[in-house]
């Protein structure tokens, strides 16, 4: 049993080695960094959180990326949610196939998308803003929730609807009061998700941005190709974009496995 | 095949158990002989389960001895005790063939492929399940999936005792008293010690010849079914057996009597226990309504079929009676007959009284 | 049962018109380049398939497309079968479990240009932990700027990194959901740990694998961020994959029909191998 799980423990410290890395790297001056190798900050410095705090170009990357990713969450869900529901619960035209086309999408290559998207949302003048990201990322994050969401619904048995009307409830009342709190592992799985994706891609968020939305990520390309050597600063920039991720899968940590074990994400 | 014998176990999940509370099982001494069938009675979280763990090796009892013709087998793993369990839901190996499903104890343990061809075809038989033998075991129905997992318990003809736990849940209940014909049928054949697991009355009563009837972590009674019936060691026992089952009245000692209210109610032998609540136990089978007796208001009459339950109030207590003759009205006045050699005291819940016979 | 309800296509048809906006209005505008020639000023020629047929005879294409493979190849290779064995040795319950998902799960949870530029500042020859470590205290020369065999083996160890959590992920969550009793016969039946995986552990998991194998390939096939940061798909075109290219032709060369005709035969790839992964392995079943 001790030797077995040693597994999990070499792969767990497999995992955090490069992370240790970056966060160790952002402690260090510019100077230290330059000096060459060492294992630990020798010189602990703050100066480069500091510098992403105090100038605006870097933290209003942050609370960019933060806007764009919560209005793609809510509007994935907002829309996923009745959508999940349909597929769930009733058979219509078409049904089947236009699952299957929703999901296809999640297969497209983002590459494939940038040019276009450019195009696409330049035309209608929304380039460089926070909606823009926001609907790009629901190409592929609308098909994901609708499909988490979809699983989670129909673990949830038709009786459940039957009962609530016959007891006189509308079909609003019965899905916010009664069917979404039945379901909310799944809401949050769903959100989990779309938080995700829309955190981590780059791609389409830098196309789609110029000045006013600009992601973080695409403030630490910028500066790792112009400045070359200000490893420090973008070892602490690079700290800071894993603080959401954590902080959100904390939240979620009991309904992932749940989530991950009906086979939906 | 085996005697089984269980000396002085105790279990508890707590790794520091101090009061009995904390036990999940408390003391077992038990004898199970080779070739019985025994059954463990007892409403969910008796502590049956934990038991039945015990016995298969899944669980190390916190204290006592458990053996298998007398040889201590209580620090052995499952595997090693030759034993087999029948799981509540059907345990079958999806991907493979019902036959591949039946070989596979006799595969593990390394027998020829020539003697587990003859076992099997011998099992399938008795299971009626040989027209299966090549289908896919995932597509199969409740009913059939539990046959299998029966099956290979029943395949290894050195098992020292075959368990059943609540083998029957998931079962349509049409199919529930063909199962268990089946699987008095197989114990009659195969002479194995087997101890079945449940909580329903009527499994246990028909499958077992001697049936353990257990509450809250505690071995109330050891009989037979008839002795179950007619002389419950303890009122849960009485209440939990039968239908409906027996009334428990509460009653006042005084007088060197036993008394319901105001009326006296005689006893079947005399008292043993001298402290203690005391109350009286008859099944509404030995109630009978007439002229004589503790008058009485009937409440209530149902209808059972071949029988009629009347409640009747003596005072405030309720009283059940079962009468298959004239059925009086509700409301009526009746008096209520206790009869006499099945009126027993009952103190702190166990017997106080000796029988009339002994 | 569900029953028939026509108008649950009002429930759909937000969903419908979002995606629609995103995937065919862009869909379209691929094949209108596909078979066009322009030379800026939106100014168009007629080029039929002729943006096709180059690229199919392309011996550029042929190598991204033989390179594509050839890391999706080796990262499924590698992050199924790890995957697996980890979820395999982690405990099926305790106070630990949650704490090794939360860390596991860290990776997938960070921007996947910082997934980049994090193993690009861990790679450093001189002062990241592993090329100082590579080079200094091993004595190997490594330095993924100059030698391509150095490269690849960092961005297979980085996508491993990167993505195997979610091979565990599925794979604990299916064996989670695997009832004691399962267990509990077999150690009666006198299995062996490796029949308990291969008749009860394997055959359990088999759907979330098929989920993980399916997201791994369209992932690793789509790749583009963490492979450009880190190496820019150097040196030389040795770690240039599909989409790499496809943004160097598009973005950097404008050439906007060359460019969505391979758009379009890159996400056909993709749909086609990801049906055929489906198609496999869930062909049991249909029997």
């Amino acid at each position: 049993m001790k030797k077995r799980s040693l597994i999990p423990i070499i792969y767990i410290a497999f995992l955090m080695l490069p992370i240790y890395w970056l966060v160790a790297m952002s402690f260090k001056t510019t100077n230290e960094i330059l000096a060459g190798f060492s294992l630990f900050p020798q010189s602990f410095t703050l100066e480069n959180y500091v510098t992403i705090f105090t100038d605006p170009t870097w933290y209003w990357g942050y609370i960019n990326s933060i806007i764009y990713v919560s209005l793609n969450t809510a509007i994935s869900l907002a829309v996923a949610l009745p959508a999940a529901y349909a597929f769930s619960r009733y058979r219509f035209l078409g049904d089947k196939t236009l699952f299957f086309w929703l999901l296809t999408n999640r297969m497209a290559p983002a590459a494939v998308f940038a040019l276009p998207f450019f195009q696409l949302y330049s035309a209608v003048e929304l380039f460089d803003t926070h909606i823009a990201v926001a609907l790009a990322h629901c190409l592929f994050n609308i098909p994901l929730a609708v499909w988490i969401l979809e699983g989670f619904m129909s673990g949830v048995p038709k009786e459940l609807d039957e009962t609530a009307y016959v007891d006189g409830y509308s079909f609003p009342r019965f899905f916010t009061t009664i069917f979404l709190p039945s379901i909310k592992a799944g809401v949050g799985v769903a959100a989990f998700f779309c938080f995700m994706f829309s955190w981590v891609e780059l791609l389409l968020a830098k196309t789609l941005t110029a000045v006013e939305a600009k992601p973080i990520a695409a403030t630490m390309t910028k500066t790792a190709s112009s400045a070359g050597y200000e490893l420090g600063l973008l070892a602490a920039a690079g700290t800071l974009t894993i603080i959401p991720g954590a902080i959100v899968i904390y939240f979620v940590r009991n309904y992932i496995a749940k989530g991950f074990a009906l086979g939906r994400v | 095949m085996a005697k089984i014998t269980l000396s002085k176990l105790r279990h508890s999940y707590l790794p520091n158990p101090t009061s009995p509370a904390d036990y999940a099982l408390k003391e077992v001494d038990l004898d199970w002989s080779d070739g019985g069938a025994y059954a463990l009675l007892g409403p969910s979280g008796c502590g049956k389960s934990t038991l039945l763990n015990i016995i298969s090796g899944l669980l190390t009892p916190s204290e006592g001895q458990i053996l298998f013709d007398d040889q201590d087998v209580t620090a052995l793993p499952p595997d090693r005790r030759n034993i087999a369990q029948v799981f509540q839901f059907p345990v079958i190996y999806d991907t493979m063939t019902v036959y591949d499903n039946l070989a596979f104890p006799l595969r593990n343990r390394g027998m020829n492929e020539a003697m587990v061809s003859a076992r099997v075809a011998e099992i399938a038989t008795m299971l009626e399940v040989t027209d299966l033998l090549s289908a896919k075991a995932a597509g199969l129905s409740p009913d059939n999936k539990q046959k299998i997992s029966m099956g290979r318990g029943l395949v290894r003809d050195d098992v020292n005792v075959v368990m059943f736990d609540e083998p029957l849940t998931v079962i349509d209940p049409h199919l529930k008293w063909k199962l268990r014909s089946k699987l008095k049928e197989l114990h009659q054949k195969v002479q194995a010690t087997m101890i079945y697991v449940t909580h329903d009355q009527t499994e246990a009563l028909t499958f077992a010849d001697q049936v353990v009837v257990m509450q809250d972590g505690e071995v109330v009674q050891i009989g037979t079914p008839e002795e179950l019936f007619e002389r419950p060691a303890h009122t849960f026992v009485g209440h939990f057996i039968g239908s409906p089952g027996m009334n428990v009245l509460s009653a006042e000692m005084r007088d060197g009597g036993a008394f319901l209210g105001e009326h006296n109610v005689a006893l079947e032998g005399a008292v043993t226990a001298k402290e203690g609540t005391p109350q009286i136990g008859i099944r509404p089978e030995f109630v009978q309504i007439g002229d004589v007796g503790l008058p009485a208001t009937v409440r209530k009459v149902s209808d059972i079929g071949r029988h009629s339950v009347v409640e009747a109030m003596i005072g405030d207590t309720s009283v059940k009676a079962i009468t298959d003759g004239a059925v009086p009205e509700q409301g009526a006045a009746v008096h209520l007959q206790f009869q006499q050699d099945q009126t027993r005291l009952y103190r702190d819940g166990w017997l106080a009284t000796t029988g009339a016979a002994s | 049962m569900k029953t028939q309800n026509h108008k649950a296509w009002f429930f759909v048809l937000p969903v419908l018109l979002l995606v629609a906006f995103n995937a065919l209005i862009p869909m379209m505008t691929v094949v209108n380049y596909s078979v066009q020639e322009t030379f800026g000023n939106n100014v168009f020629f007629w080029e039929g398939l002729r943006w096709f047929e180059e690229l199919l005879n392309s011996d550029r294409f042929h190598a991204a497309l033989g390179r594509q493979f050839l890391f999706t190849g080796l990262i499924l290779l590698i992050e199924v079968p790890l995957g697996v064995i980890i979820a395999l040795s982690m405990p099926r319950k305790g106070p630990w479990v949650p704490v090794c998902l939360v860390l596991m799960a860290l990776p997938m949870l960070i921007p996947w240009n910082v997934v980049g530029a994090m193993w690009n500042i861990f790679t450093l020859p001189d002062i990241g932990l592993l090329g100082y470590l590579m080079n200094t205290t091993l004595g190997i020369d490594y330095d993924m700027t100059q030698s391509p065999f150095a490269a690849w083996a960092t961005i297979i160890t980085m996508d491993v990194w990167h993505w195997t959590s979610l091979v565990v992920l599925l794979s604990y969550a299916g064996l989670v959901s695997i009832p004691d009793a399962y267990y509990q016969a077999a150690k009666i039946d006198g299995a062996s740990p490796f029949k308990v995986f291969r008749y009860i552990q394997l055959p359990k998991m088999k759907q979330v694998l098929t989920i993980a194998i399916l997201l791994r390939f369209m992932d690793s096939f789509n790749i583009y961020t963490e492979v450009f940061v880190l190496t820019g798909g150097g040196p030389g075109n040795s770690t240039t994959l599909l989409s790499i290219d496809l943004v160097k032709i598009a973005l950097g060369q404008f050439d906007l029909g060359p460019a969505a005709a391979m758009s379009l035969i890159y996400f056909a790839i993709t749909l086609l191998v990801s049906w055929l992964f489906y198609t496999l392995m869930t062909k049991d079943d249909a029997k």
